[in-house]
């Protein structure tokens, strides 16, 4: 297995405006699954493209297994690339798509047809070898993609939003196979998703893209528990972000309940990433005492089966999002329209300098 | 609202449907009878003028030696122009899809030309470029070479009018289907070639096969710019349409409708394969 590093690649389709990708690094580990998430125009794909060769860096280079592969062209790359399109040949049978790399290769016909058959069973479509692609459901096509890329034994498996033209439940099963899948090939992959969950479960390490620039990279517990920025924040795993300064030691956003210790120093301005799940919600109490005032209000109610979600209207008019558990919800007896305490001491807090 | 989901389709079905039957009626004898007076009938005078006097007089005017070369001059000309236009159709139509170079909107309204100049102009080029007295005339007639009056004059001028055919129909197929099939024939390893004949002309070729059928259609229809280079030389330089002008100028009627009926068969079965290639598009699709 080959690692691939990524070295100050820099991208720009048009003479003007902000290149497409600006010096991004990062390392994929030999026989892991990396993951490029950012939002649509964040460059990732790109980048992708780049390491297949399917596009030209201006800057920078790729290093597979220590070495360059910036001269080498596409064709010789042995690269398995999988497209979100699918991209399948329409006018072939399943069985000849997967057997295309091989053809082009030059090999045998019996050992086409034999090496075309253990792809059909690692992507469990054996039978459907001698439909057309469009006989067959986004899933499946899918699949014939992943099979025609890995059919000539590529060296790296290059995938571009692999599930993104597929409906959540498909989507939901074909991660379970991806992972199953990687574990059988132990290919070094390298995806590229918008998805957050997908890139939170699949990945051994993650990194997240905005603006053409590598925000952060590292495993997906590092960057959910520590993010760099409140953009990976916001971006990896959902978030309250809450504008507030500090005074006396203590962040203080909006309402004299809702304030946390801040090692910042006195006036400076913060942002306080909250995720909904560390938001704790109490009934609120007739007291003397400032910060046991209620501090929000319940808008909304959403019952999502596993959890509920909150929306509360903070005393600052921001909203916050809190998921608590059922048990928790129905213990509290919350109605909509009650004034609530926000306890937000026992939230993991990334508190970040607010630089305009 | 949820109660009734079929409700607003009936409703909506029903307000589709607010013409009076007379209404209907008579818009659908309107462009019956239209169609009847434009179409038809001219279709159908053009055969039954042909066998006026009986099939043996049909294929008497048929076989005629001036009329033969006719047919003969028309097949080699179709016989060169459709296939190079193909391959510049094919190569111009990919240029335009797939890459984005300075000229590109030249090109694509050059490709277009042929279909806004007159067909008579188109001609007369090519009579001012190689003709005695053209740009290129004394040195052709130094080299003992005759384009314009020639077959070669009328194989260009054909090409000339014929040649937006094939790229204009395969050029939509091309940008719909996009490039990421080509990519994937790439990071498999093909090469231009495999790409071209193993990828992209199988995904365009009913597309293809339409433009084709429509660019020959015209090559062998084509009057006007190959009248102007033809110089009419009975038996050597005319092609169908001109031998169906000058048979029916010499009041031969059955020969002109004869000769007329092989173009107006070409036009007939131009469109049933039309039909068959639509046909298979809506399946594919």
């Amino acid at each position: 297995m080959l690692n691939v590093q990524v070295e100050n690649l820099t991208k720009r389709f048009a003479s003007v405006g902000a290149p497409a990708v600006l010096a991004a690094s990062f390392e994929a580990p030999a026989g892991g699954i990396t993951t490029l998430l950012g939002p649509s125009g964040s460059g990732k794909t790109t980048v992708l493209r780049i390491i297949a060769g399917l596009e030209r860096a201006d800057e920078g280079r790729v290093l597979v297994g220590g070495s360059d592969i910036m001269n080498v062209p596409v064709r010789e790359r042995d690269f398995g690339f999988v497209f979100q399109s699918f991209a399948l040949f329409d006018h072939m049978s399943v069985r000849e798509n997967v057997a295309f790399g091989l053809r082009v290769r030059k090999m045998p016909d019996a050992d086409v047809q034999k090496r075309v058959d253990e792809l059909l069973e690692l992507v469990q479509l054996d039978g459907h070898g001698d439909k057309f692609p469009l006989q067959l459901s986004g899933g499946q096509r899918q699949r014939v993609g992943f099979a025609r890329a890995l059919a000539p034994h590529p060296k790296l498996l290059l995938l571009d939003e692999p599930f993104g033209a597929l409906d959540a439940r498909v989507r939901a099963e074909l991660r379970e196979w991806l992972r199953h899948l990687h574990e059988i090939t132990h290919l070094t992959t390298i995806m590229v998703t918008h998805d957050q969950e997908e890139a939170l479960d699949l990945s051994d390490c993650l990194v997240v893209m905005d603006q053409g620039k590598i925000q952060q990279a590292g495993t997906p517990a590092q960057i959910y528990e520590h993010p760099a920025s409140s953009f990976v924040a916001s971006f990896v795993g959902s978030a309250n972000i809450l504008q507030g300064h500090v005074h006396n030691g203590r962040a203080r956003f909006g309402a004299d309940s809702l304030t946390m210790p801040s090692t910042a120093s006195d006036g400076s301005q913060v942002q306080a990433v909250v995720r909904p799940h560390d938001i704790r919600v109490e009934r609120a109490t007739v007291d003397a005492n400032p910060s046991h005032r209620p501090s929000g209000r319940i808008q909304r109610i959403a019952d999502l089966g596993t959890y509920i979600k909150l929306d509360l209207n903070l005393v600052t008019n921001e909203i916050v999002t809190v998921h608590i558990s059922r048990k928790e919800f129905e213990a509290l007896g919350l109605r909509k329209g009650e004034s609530v305490l926000v306890d937000l001491d026992s939230a993991r807090v990334f508190v970040e300098d607010y630089a305009i | 609202m949820a109660l009734n989901p079929a409700m607003p389709i009936l409703s909506a079905r029903a307000s589709v449907r607010t013409e009076t039957l007379l209404v209907r009626l008579v818009l659908l004898l309107l462009s019956l009878g239209f169609l009847t007076f434009v179409v038809v009938l001219p279709l159908v005078a053009v055969f039954a003028q042909a066998l006026d006097k009986g099939v043996g007089a049909y294929l008497a005017a048929l076989t005629q030696p001036e009329t033969a070369a006719a047919i003969k001059l028309t097949l080699i000309t179709a016989a060169i122009a459709v296939p190079l236009n193909t391959v510049f159709g094919v190569a111009a139509a990919w240029a335009i899809a797939k890459f984005r170079f300075p000229g590109r909107n030249i090109l694509l309204t050059l490709i277009d030309l042929p279909f806004t100049v007159s067909p008579v102009i188109s001609g007369l080029v090519f009579v001012l470029l190689f003709g005695s007295r053209g740009v290129f005339g004394a040195w052709l007639e130094a080299h003992d070479i005759k384009i314009v009056f020639a077959t070669p004059g009328i194989v260009l001028a054909t090409i000339f009018v014929t040649f937006p055919f094939v790229a204009r129909e395969i050029l939509p197929a091309l940008q719909e289907a996009g490039n990421a099939s080509e990519e994937a024939g790439l990071t498999l390893g093909a090469g231009g070639w495999r790409i071209l004949f193993r990828i992209t002309l199988p995904r365009i070729k009913w597309a293809l096969i339409y433009g084709v059928i429509l660019c020959n259609a015209r090559a062998m229809g084509e009057f006007g710019a190959v009248s102007v280079v033809s110089g009419h030389i009975r038996g050597l330089t005319n092609t169908i349409p001109l031998q169906v002008e000058i048979l029916y100028n010499e009041y031969d009627f059955v020969g002109a409708f004869a000769v007329a009926s092989l173009l107006t068969l070409l036009a007939l079965a131009t469109l049933v394969v039309k039909k068959l290639v639509e046909r298979r598009e809506n399946k594919a699709s």
